[in-house]
C-alpha cells in the first residue's frame, strides 16, 4: 500500500487519458446529444433570467412609471412573466433531465470500467501479481476508481455546462456593452494570473502532501504488521515518536496545500464583488451620460456575477480532476497490460474409447478425457490424458540473470507419486508452478502426456490439474460453495464425498450450520488445520489426473494427518501426484523422491534407495541434517 | 460520537474557532454588498449623482478587499485547524493501536486497522474542515441574507417566508429517501471492494482451477448491482438541484412581478430590485451548500465510527503504571492457569496449568501442533492475560509489573517474527539503543549471526527492506534472537526461532546460550527432539494440557506422547 500512496504524479499524456474516457461515452451517442441539448437550455434559462432584468426595467417598469406613449400595460407585464416562467421551467426540467442522463451514464462507465479492470486482472499472468502488492491493485478499484466517478459524475458535465455560460455570458456582455466587457477582459487576465499562482503552489504542495501520505502509510503499515514485535521489545514509545514525526511533517505539508486551495475561493469570489463594484460605477457614469441604460447596467452587473462564479469553480475542480486522470491513467496501465499469453492450441475434451481401441470426441462426460491436438496440415489427434509429466533440462528464474532452476529433468508416469525435498528456496514450488504455466519456460522443455505444454491451452491444461497449496485460499461463501469451487456443477453428494475423503466432513458436520455454515474473510473461523482440509477436498472434488500437494498437510497435526492418510492415498490412487512436504514420512511412500539444492536435483530415487546411498536424504532422514 | 473526536482538537482550538468567526465576517461583508449597490443604482445612478457613485464605489471595493481578507484568513485558518486536527487524531489513534493488547490486535485485524488510520482518517479530516468552513457559512449566509432581503422591502421578503420552509421540507424528504440507500449502496461497495482482494490474495487458486470467468461472471454482478444501487440512490438526490432551481426561479418571479408592481406603485427603487435577486442568488447557493455537506457527512460517518470504535476498544491488558520496575530473577511459576482466546470458560485453550521454573533453568516444550505451546509462553511478558489463575515471574505476579519493566526482562522470539526496513544494526538496536558494536557483536556471535553478516559487502550496515526481504529465513530467525540477546534479559523464550536454522547452526546456538547466557532462564519451543533434548526439562504439551514434565531420558520411558515423537523423528537412523 505505501507504494500506491506515492504523489499522484500528472499524468503524462493528458489528452490521450481524456480521449480514452470520453471513448467510453461513445456507447451512449444519443443520450449524450440529449445531455448537450438540455445543458443549453440548462444555461439559457439562467441567462434568459437575467436578461429579463433588462426588459423588467427597461421595456416595462420605465414606460409604465413614465406613462410614456404606446407604453405596455401591467398585464403586457404579467404575460412576459409568465413568458420567463415557462422559460425558468424548461430551464429546471433540462437541469433534471441533463443530471439523470449524467447519472446513467457515470454510474454504467464505472461499472464498465471496474469490471475491464478485475477481468483484465484474472487474465494477467502470475508474475504480474508478484510484482504489485494486493493493497496497491486494491487502490485502483477504491481510489481511482472513486477519483473518476467523481470526474464522470460531476466535473464533465460541470465543466461543460460551466464553459457554456461562461460562453454564453460572455457574448451577452459583448452585446450588451463593449466598453463595459473590455473591464471584464481585464479582470480576467488578473483572475487568470492569481489562478495559475495559488493553483500552481496548491498543485506543488498537494503532490508534497501525497509523497508524507505515502510515507505515513508505509510507516503505519510496516508497524502495524509487526506490532506483535514492537509490544515484545516494548518499543512502543520510541515508535510512537518516530510516527510523531512523519505525522507532522504531513499536517505541514497539508496545511500549506489545503490553505493555497482553501484561499482561492475567497479570493476570486471577493474580486468579483470589487469588479461588480467598477462595473457598476463605471457602468453609473455610462448611464449618467447616456450612453448605456439603466436596465443594462444592472444586468450587466449581474451578469459578472454569473461570469466570475463558474471560472472560480472550474479552477476549484482542477485538482480533483488532475487527481481523477492520474488515477485513470494507472487504471488504464493495467487495463493495457499483456495479459497472460495463450497460444496453446491442444485442447482437453471429453473422450470415449471405441471397442477398437481408438479415441473418439464426445459431448458427454465420461470421465475419459483427451487432447485434441491439431496439426498444420489440418489433422486432429487424440491423445488421451494420463497424467505423464516430463521435464527435459529446465533452467528458469523468476528475474533474470537469476536462475532458481538449473537443468532440472525428470520423468513422472501416470499414477507415479513424485516428492520433492529440499530447503526452502531449492525450488520445488517454482518446479509445481512450471508444470501448470503459473511461468512459462522457454519452449520445449515440459511434456504432459508427450506434448509440449506451450501447446496446451492454459485454461485446460490448469483442469487437468488440481493443486492445494499451503497457503489456503477460501472464499466468502459456504463451506458447500468452497468445496464446490474445484468443479462448479458438482451435486451436494460429490461434494460430501469429497469432504468424507478429505476426512473434512466429521468437523464440518459440527459447524454450527454445517455445510450451510458461512466462511468469512478468507476462512479466518476455521484453523489453519481445517482450511488445509477444505481445500483438501476443493481438489478432490475436482478429480484431476494430475494432482499438486504443495506442503498441502503442512498445518494439520500428525494425528489428523494419519486419519486423512487414507483418504489421501486413496484420492492419490491412479493419479500423478507431485508432493512437496517438510515431513518426510509424507513423502516416503513415492515412486521417486527429488531430493533438490539450489535448483538441481542432487539425488533421486525411492525411499530405499536413496537411504541406501546415504547421501542428502540420508542425513535429512536420520535428522542430521535439517531442512529449512 | 462527534464528543469522542472532540478532544483531538486540542491546541487546534484557536484556529477551529477563529476559522468560523472569519467565515462570518466574510459574509457579513459579502451580505452588506448588494446593500452598496443599492445605493450606488438608487441614489447615485438615477440622480446622475457621480461623486455618490464614486464614493459608494470605493466603499464597495473596500469591502471586498476586507471580504478577501477574512475570506483568505478563514481558508488558512480552516486548514491549520483540520490538518491539526487530522494529525491528533491520526496520532490518538496510533497511540492508542500501540497500546493494543495481542487480543486487541487479533481483533481488528491488521487490515482494518490500516484503512482505520489512513482512508478513515482522511475522511474524517475533510470532514472537519467542512464543518468549520461550510457548515458555518451556509446557515448564517442563509439567515443574513434574508434578513436584508426584508430590510430592503419587508412585503416583498414574504416570498422568501413562503419559499425557504417549502425548500427546506422538499431537502429533507429527499435526504430521508436518500440516506438509507445511501447506506446500502456503500455496505455493497464495501462488499465489492472485500470481494476483490479476497480474489487478488487468492489468485492462485482461482488460476490453478481455471475460474477467472467464473470469477468475473461473479464480479459482473455484483458490480452492476452496485450500479444499481449508485443509480438507484443517487437518483433521489438528483431531484434536489432542479426543484431548488424551480423553487428559487418561483421566487425570482414572484419578485419580478410583486417587484415590478411596487416599482410602478412607486414604492420601490430599481436598486432595491436588483439587490433583492443578488440576495436570492446567496441563498441559492447557501442551500445547495448546505446539501451538499449532509451528504459529505453522511459518507464520512461510516469513517468516524470506524475511528471512535478504536478509541472506545478497551486495552484488556492494562498497564499497571505504578507497577514493579525491576524484575528479581528469571523464575517463572504458573498456578492454576486457564485461558481461552474467546474467554469462554466451556472451551478452554489451557487447562489446569501448574508449573514452575527456577532462574537460569532451560526449558523445552514439545507438543503437536494446536497444543497450545505458543499461548502458554505468552502469558510470561503478558502478552494476554490468563483467565484465571495466575502467572508468577521473579516471584511476583506478572500483573505487578509495569509492562515496560516486565516486557524488557523477558526477550521473547515469536514465531512469526518480524524486522523492519532499515540497515541490520538498526534492528538489532532494538533490543538496547545504547549497545555499543561489541554487544552487538557479541549478541550475533552468539545467535550464530555475525559470520554470515560479515558476508554481506556492507556488513552490519546492510539495508533489511521493508520486512527483512533481504535475508533468508534462516538468517532471519538468527537476527531476531541476536536482537532478543541484546535486552540482556532474566527469561529468553525461543518459539520454534530455529526452525529454519540447520541443525548444526541450531546446536552451536544453544551451546552459546548454555556458555554465554547460564543465569538466564531459557524456554524453547520446539518440533525437533534434538533442539530440546539437553535441556534441564522438558515439557509436554498435548491439547492445552500438561501431558509430562522431566529430562529427556525420564520422559522417554515414563511419556508415552514424547516417546512417539522421538520415534518418528529417528526413524530409519538406527
Amino acid at each position: 500500500m505505501a507504494k500506491n500512496m506515492k504523489a499522484p504524479d500528472a499524468p503524462k499524456d493528458i489528452k490521450k487519458i481524456f480521449s480514452r474516457i470520453f471513448s467510453y461515452y461513445k456507447e451512449y451517442k444519443l443520450l449524450v446529444v440529449i445531455a448537450v441539448i438540455t445543458a443549453i437550455f440548462s444555461s439559457a434559462a439562467s441567462i434568459v433570467g437575467t436578461l429579463f432584468l433588462k426588459a423588467l426595467i427597461d421595456t416595462y417598469i420605465t414606460p409604465i412609471v413614465e406613462k410614456a406613449p404606446g407604453a405596455p400595460t401591467i398585464a403586457d407585464f404579467g404575460i412576459a412573466v409568465l413568458a420567463v416562467g415557462i422559460v425558468y421551467i424548461i430551464g429546471a426540467v433540462s437541469t433534471f433531465t441533463l443530471n439523470k442522463i449524467m447519472l446513467y451514464i457515470s454510474t454504467r462507465i464505472l461499472d464498465k470500467v471496474r469490471t475491464e479492470l478485475f477481468v483484465k486482472l484474472q487474465k494477467l499472468p502470475i508474475k504480474f501479481f508478484d510484482t504489485h502488492t494486493h493493497g496497491e491493485l486494491m487502490s485502483r478499484f477504491t481510489n481511482d476508481v472513486d477519483a473518476l466517478r467523481e470526474m464522470t459524475s460531476n466535473s464533465i458535465s460541470h465543466i461543460f455546462t460551466t464553459t457554456l455560460s461562461i460562453v454564453s455570458v460572455f457574448v451577452t456582455m459583448i452585446v450588451l456593452s463593449w466598453q463595459l466587457t473590455i473591464l471584464v477582459v481585464l479582470m480576467l487576465f488578473l483572475v487568470m494570473f492569481l489562478i495559475g499562482k495559488i493553483g500552481g503552489n496548491s498543485g506543488k504542495y498537494f503532490k508534497k502532501q501525497q509523497e508524507e501520505i505515502g510515507k505515513v502509510n508505509g510507516f503505519v503499515e510496516e508497524m502495524i504488521e509487526g506490532q506483535k514485535v514492537v509490544k515484545v521489545f516494548s518499543y512502543e514509545e520510541t515508535i510512537k515518536s518516530d510516527f510523531d514525526k512523519i505525522n507532522s511533517d504531513l499536517c505541514n505539508a497539508a496545511t500549506k496545500a489545503h490553505t493555497f486551495a482553501n484561499i482561492l475561493m475567497p479570493i476570486m469570489g471577493n474580486l468579483a464583488h470589487a469588479h461588480y463594484a467598477i462595473t457598476a460605477v463605471v457602468g453609473g457614469i455610462m448611464a449618467i451620460n447616456g450612453i448605456i441604460t439603466l436596465g443594462t447596467v444592472a444586468t450587466f452587473v449581474q451578469l459578472t456575477k454569473s461570469f466570475f462564479m463558474p471560472i472560480t469553480q472550474i479552477s476549484q475542480q482542477f485538482n480533483s480532476i488532475l487527481i481523477a486522470l492520474a488515477g485513470a491513467e494507472r487504471i488504464f496501465n493495467i487495463i493495457d497490460e499483456e495479459p497472460e499469453t495463450d497460444e496453446g492450441y491442444v485442447t482437453l475434451v471429453n473422450a470415449e474409447i471405441t471397442p477398437e481401441g481408438e479415441i473418439k470426441e464426445t459431448e458427454k462426460r465420461t470421465g475419459i478425457w483427451a487432447w485434441k491436438h491439431p496439426h498444420n496440415d489440418g489433422t486432429l489427434t487424440y491423445t488421451r490424458l494420463t497424467g505423464n509429466v516430463e521435464f527435459d533440462d529446465v533452467y528458469f528464474g523468476y528475474e533474470e540473470n537469476k536462475t532458481v532452476l538449473n537443468g532440472i529433468s525428470l520423468w513422472a508416469k501416470d499414477g507415479q507419486k513424485i516428492a520433492f525435498v529440499g530447503s526452502t528456496g531449492a525450488g520445488k514450488t517454482t518446479i509445481t508452478n512450471l508444470i501448470n504455466r503459473f511461468y512459462d519456460v522457454p519452449d520445449g522443455k515440459i511434456r504432459y502426456d508427450g506434448i509440449n505444454i506451450n501447446k496446451i491451452k492454459k485454461a485446460d491444461l490448469r483442469r487437468s490439474l488440481s493443486m492445494v497449496l499451503q497457503d489456503t485460499h477460501l472464499f466468502t461463501g459456504t463451506v458447500m460453495e468452497n468445496i464446490r469451487y474445484g468443479k462448479l456443477d458438482a451435486t451436494d453428494e460429490e461434494c460430501i464425498a469429497a469432504a468424507k475423503l478429505a476426512n473434512a466432513h466429521s468437523f464440518i458436520k459440527h459447524l454450527p450450520m454445517g455445510y450451510d455454515t458461512l466462511l468469512t474473510a478468507d476462512g479466518a473461523n476455521l484453523s489453519q488445520g481445517q482450511r488445509q482440509l477444505i481445500a483438501i477436498a476443493r481438489a478432490a472434488v475436482a478429480d484431476p489426473p494430475v494432482l499438486i500437494l504443495d506442503e498441502a498437510t503442512s498445518s494439520i497435526d500428525t494425528r489428523t494427518e494419519a486419519l486423512i492418510e487414507k483418504g489421501m492415498d486413496s484420492l492419490m490412487e491412479g493419479r500423478t501426484v507431485f508432493v512437496i512436504a517438510h515431513r518426510l514420512s509424507t513423502v516416503r511412500n513415492s515412486h521417486a523422491i527429488m531430493v533438490l539444492e539450489k535448483g538441481k536435483i542432487i539425488e533421486r530415487g525411492n525411499h530405499d534407495e536413496l537411504i541406501a546411498q546415504k547421501g542428502k536424504y540420508y542425513q535429512l532422514y536420520t535428522g542430521m541434517f535439517e531442512l529449512s | 460520537m462527534i464528543k469522542k473526536l472532540f478532544p483531538c482538537v486540542g491546541k487546534y482550538l484557536k484556529q477551529s474557532i477563529l476559522a468560523p468567526i472569519m467565515v462570518i465576517c466574510e459574509v457579513i461583508l459579502e451580505t452588506t454588498i448588494p446593500l452598496v449597490m443599492v445605493e450606488i443604482v438608487d441614489r447615485g445612478i438615477k440622480l446622475g449623482n457621480i461623486k455618490y457613485v464614486a464614493q459608494m464605489g470605493a466603499i464597495m471595493i473596500t469591502m471586498a478587499l476586507f471580504s478577501l481578507m477574512f475570506g483568505a484568513l478563514s481558508g488558512k485558518f480552516a486548514a491549520e485547524a483540520s490538518m491539526g486536527f487530522a494529525k491528533n487524531v491520526r496520532k490518538k489513534l496510533f497511540d492508542k493501536v500501540q497500546d493494543f493488547s495481542f487480543a486487541n490486535v487479533d481483533k481488528f485485524s491488521t487490515a482494518s486497522l490500516i484503512t482505520r488510520l489512513t482512508t478513515d482518517v482522511t475522511n474524517t479530516q475533510m470532514s472537519y474542515m467542512m464543518l468549520i468552513r461550510v457548515f458555518v457559512r451556509s446557515p448564517f449566509m442563509l439567515v443574513i441574507a434574508t434578513f436584508e432581503a426584508f430590510r430592503i422591502n419587508s412585503k416583498l421578503a414574504m416570498t422568501f417566508v413562503v419559499a425557504i420552509p417549502i425548500l427546506a421540507i422538499a431537502l429533507i424528504i429527499i435526504a430521508k429517501f436518500a440516506f438509507p440507500l445511501f447506506e446500502k449502496m456503500l455496505k455493497k461497495y464495501d462488499a465489492l471492494n472485500a470481494s476483490i482482494q479476497e480474489n487478488l490474495i487468492g489468485i492462485r487458486v482461482v488460476k490453478a482451477f481455471v475460474r477467472e470467468d467464473h470469477e468475473s461472471q461473479k464480479f459482473r454482478d455484483a458490480s452492476e448491482k452496485l450500479r444499481d444501487m449508485q443509480y438507484k440512490a443517487e437518483s433521489v438526490i438528483i431531484y434536489s438541484m432542479p426543484f431548488m432551481q424551480l423553487v428559487v426561479y418561483g421566487c425570482t418571479l414572484a419578485i419580478y412581478w410583486f417587484g415590478g408592481n411596487l416599482m410602478v406603485a412607486g414604492e420601490m427603487q430599481d436598486g432595491e430590485l436588483l439587490g433583492f435577486i443578488t440576495y436570492i442568488m446567496q441563498i441559492l447557493m447557501s442551500l445547495m451548500m448546505m446539501s451538499m455537506i449532509f451528504i459529505t457527512l453522511v459518507l464520512s460517518r461510516a469513517s468516524v465510527e470506524r475511528i471512535v470504535e478504536v478509541f472506545d476498544e478497551e486495552v484488556d491488558v492494562a498497564d499497571n503504571e505504578n507497577g514493579l520496575t525491576s524484575v528479581s530473577d528469571g523464575s517463572v511459576e504458573f498456578k492454576d492457569v486457564n485461558f481461552s482466546y474467546s474467554k469462554d470458560k466451556e472451551n478452554l485453550t489451557l487447562e489446569n496449568i501448574n508449573l514452575s521454573i527456577k532462574s537460569g533453568e532451560t526449558i523445552g516444550i514439545i507438543g503437536g501442533t494446536g497444543s497450545s505451546k505458543t499461548t502458554l509462553v505468552q502469558f510470561i511478558p503478558r502478552l494476554y492475560d490468563v483467565l484465571s489463575g495466575e502467572v508468577l515471574v521473579g516471584g511476583k505476579n506478572v500483573k505487578e509489573y509495569t509492562l515496560d519493566a516486565l516486557r524488557n526482562s523477558v526477550a521473547m522470539v515469536l514465531q512469526k517474527n518480524v524486522l523492519f526496513s532499515g540497515t541490520i544494526k538498526e534492528n538489532l538496536k532494538w533490543g538496547d539503543e545504547n549497545a555499543t558494536d561489541e554487544e552487538i557483536y557479541e549478541a550475533c556471535k552468539a545467535a550464530q549471526a555475525h559470520d554470515f553478516i560479515m558476508s554481506f559487502p556492507d556488513g552490519y550496515d546492510t539495508d533489511l527492506g521493508q520486512g527483512g526481504v533481504n535475508v533468508s529465513g534462516g538468517q532471519k530467525q538468527r537476527l531476531c534472537i541476536a536482537r532478543a540477546l541484546l535486552k540482556k534479559p532474566a527469561i529468553v523464550i525461543l518459539d520454534d526461532s530455529t526452525s529454519a536454522v540447520d541443525t548444526a547452526t541450531d546446536s552451536k546456538i544453544r551451546q552459546a546460550f548454555r556458555e554465554k547466557l547460564a543465569d538466564t532462564t531459557t524456554i524453547i519451543i520446539a518440533q525437533r527432539i534434538s533442539s530440546v533434548c539437553d535441556a534441564d526439562r522438558i515439557i509436554v504439551l498435548d491439547d492445552g494440557k500438561i501431558d509430562g514434565i522431566g529430562t529427556h531420558e525420564e520422559l522417554l520411558s515414563s511419556n508415552a506422547i514424547y516417546r512417539e515423537v522421538y520415534d518418528s523423528q529417528q526413524k530409519g537412523a538406527e
